[in-house]
């Protein structure tokens, strides 16, 4: 039971340093990575605005009641603009890049599998890991990065439409409080999450399309799995990143 | 010509499950090998070892010093591209149309320009006979052409082995009968070392040079046709004769009762011989097979060795055929 749960795990790394390693082989598949590219971002952008704009507006809400009972109301701004760009968006990129990018990445993955496709190419001499996860994978951390600017950008706005017109703030206090409490390091490490996050999942996704088990019922499981793993490693690396990080950068307000 | 497969002493388990032990054969250069058995006896697992997908737990399989078990993946990677392999159903890429799956090793392997790829994709095409079929996507098209398609793609390297892991199944006899010939005129064609995976009792019985037989777990013999032709092994005689009658069973194999209870209910049939079929020849207008001159000094030199049946069906064989078989055979073997 525990030497089948590491050796699940010590795969997955051994697939990580293998995609890592056959990012730098020639020749890169520019086609396949721009296609992915595409395709990752077209299913994750309409959901990621979506999600971020109420998601926004109940940390603003939350915080604004808050700071309101503790009269530090002009902090508002600061407050909830920290949490959405450290905390909110790159949950929700997460969510979205292992939900609905990594699902599909892991169900193409998988289908292929059984269909044998994937032998075809290795029979070949056409390696899968460099034909078709390296694209996968690097179109993940890009889209990553992507998206998580522009869920930071439009849980930012719905923050502060829901402080400044539902709660009555003054948008002078808001701004003013972002940039007393806000720095440039934040969005840093944000966007590092973000990259951190799209290479896990990817790396997940990829693992379990390429190992199901047992037919079409396999390819299922693999995905629902993929999702669920790729959902508990994000959330502890995301814990590790944020203890790491409140550390060794300095806050600004302190 | 055609590259020698070595194989020595080759083990495969899945689990605790054991597919086959210690199978040791030697796939002449050039030449057309078949493997028969009874459904489940691992026969593509044997496919797939040879090319290096699956690992054996002991032995080794040697191409050109290459082996493709232990070798490094780079190496195996490299040898890989001598062959060509035929999957069951095809394992077309199901997003591309034929001609791109076709076309997918080229793009993959060499820089020939679009034109030339355009060029020898068709000509493969047309070797199949799925001309007009190759703006089709794999979903669209029958299970035979698939196939078809397969062996198309797995041709289109030029390769030095060809593998075809059962190229009738799913076929009708007369597409059976034309893959038979196709197989043959391939191996005049290409002078490539081929292995067919089949079950099918006339392709084993028209296509190769050499066979060999994996069951419960062995192999039960590999030698030239007329050795396995001609045994009187019973698992051979039950396989080759299409019989409820011998050691083969539903399952696997069948326990000692009802074999017991089956020599007594039916006192062993008269075992007709078998008469041997003549080997298929390539298609007119198609240069003589090289692997022809070769295996017959082959196989005239170990012919001591073979049990007399096979012996004196090799003789005959050759007696019968050496008419025929030495007008071409200068050229040929001038060229072997």
């Amino acid at each position: 039971m525990i030497t089948g749960a590491l050796r699940q795990t010590g795969r997955l790394f051994a697939l990580a340093a293998e995609v890592t390693r056959a990012v730098f082989r020639r020749p890169f598949q520019f086609r396949e990575f721009v296609e992915q590219f595409w395709f990752v971002a077209s299913v994750t952008i309409l959901p990621a605005a979506l999600v971020s704009i109420p998601f926004g507006a109940v940390i603003a809400l939350q915080v604004g009641s808050l700071t309101e009972q503790l009269g530090a109301q002009s902090f508002t701004g600061g407050a909830s603009v920290l949490a959405v760009v450290q905390q909110a968006s790159p949950l929700i990129v997460a969510l979205l890049i292992a939900g609905a990018g990594g699902s599909a990445i892991c169900a193409d993955l998988g289908s292929r599998k059984i269909r044998e496709e994937l032998d075809a190419m290795e029979v070949m001499g056409v390696s899968p890991v460099q034909r078709l996860v390296v694209p996968r994978v690097l179109a993940a951390m890009g889209v990553a990065v992507l998206l998580n600017g522009l869920v930071s950008v439009v849980g930012i706005l719905g923050g502060y439409f829901f402080n400044v017109i539902m709660q009555g703030g003054t948008p002078g206090a808001y701004l003013s409080s972002f940039s007393a409490l806000a720095q440039l390091p934040d969005l840093y490490v944000s966007e590092l999450k973000a990259l951190v996050f799209g290479f896990i999942a990817g790396i997940v996704a990829a693992y379990r399309g390429l190992n199901p088990r047992g037919g079409p019922k396999g390819v299922g499981d693999a995905v629902n799995q993929s999702v669920v793993i790729t959902f508990l490693l994000l959330f502890f690396v995301n814990m590790v990143m944020t203890a790491v990080y409140l550390q060794i950068v300095p806050p600004k307000g302190g | 010509m055609g590259i020698e497969v070595v194989v020595e002493g080759l083990t495969k388990s899945f689990g605790k499950q054991s597919i086959w032990r210690d199978v040791s054969l030697t796939l002449p250069a050039g030449e057309v090998s078949v493997m028969l058995g009874p459904s489940g006896t691992g026969k593509t697992v044997f496919l797939k070892s040879l090319i290096g997908l699956l690992k054996p737990e002991q032995g080794r399989v040697l191409i050109n010093g290459v082996d493709m078990v232990n070798s490094p993946e780079r190496d195996i990677y490299e040898t890989r591209k001598l062959f060509g392999l035929m999957f069951q159903d095809g394992a077309l890429f199901g997003s591309m149309s034929l001609f791109d799956n076709i076309a997918f090793p080229l793009r993959e392997h060499t820089r020939k320009k679009e034109s030339e790829i355009r060029r020898i994709v068709m000509e493969r095409i047309e070797v199949v006979g799925l001309l007009g079929a190759e703006g089709k996507l794999p979903g669209e098209i029958s299970g035979g052409m698939r196939k078809r398609a397969g062996l198309a793609r797995a041709l289109v390297l030029d390769p030095q082995i060809i593998l075809c892991d059962e190229p009738d199944s799913g076929l009708d006899p007369v597409r059976t009968a034309y893959i038979s010939q196709l197989l043959i005129d391939l191996n005049a064609q290409l002078d490539a070392t081929m292995l067919i995976v089949t079950h099918n009792l006339d392709i084993a019985a028209t296509v190769p040079d050499n066979m060999g037989m994996l069951f419960l777990r062995e192999l039960v013999t590999f030698g030239p046709r007329e050795v396995l032709l001609t045994s009187d092994e019973p698992v051979v005689a039950q396989f080759l004769g299409g019989r409820r009658e011998g050691p083969i069973g539903m399952s696997e194999e069948k326990d000692a009762a009802t074999l017991a209870a089956e020599a007594d209910t039916a006192p062993a049939a008269p075992a007709a011989p078998r008469a041997i079929v003549p080997q298929l020849e390539p298609s007119p207008g198609l240069p003589p097979r090289q692997a022809v001159a070769r295996r017959r000094k082959r196989v005239m030199g170990m012919i001591d060795t073979l049990p007399p049946a096979a012996r004196s069906a090799i003789r005959e064989t050759y007696a019968k055929s050496s008419e025929a078989a030495t007008l071409p055979m200068p050229a040929a073997g001038s060229g072997a």
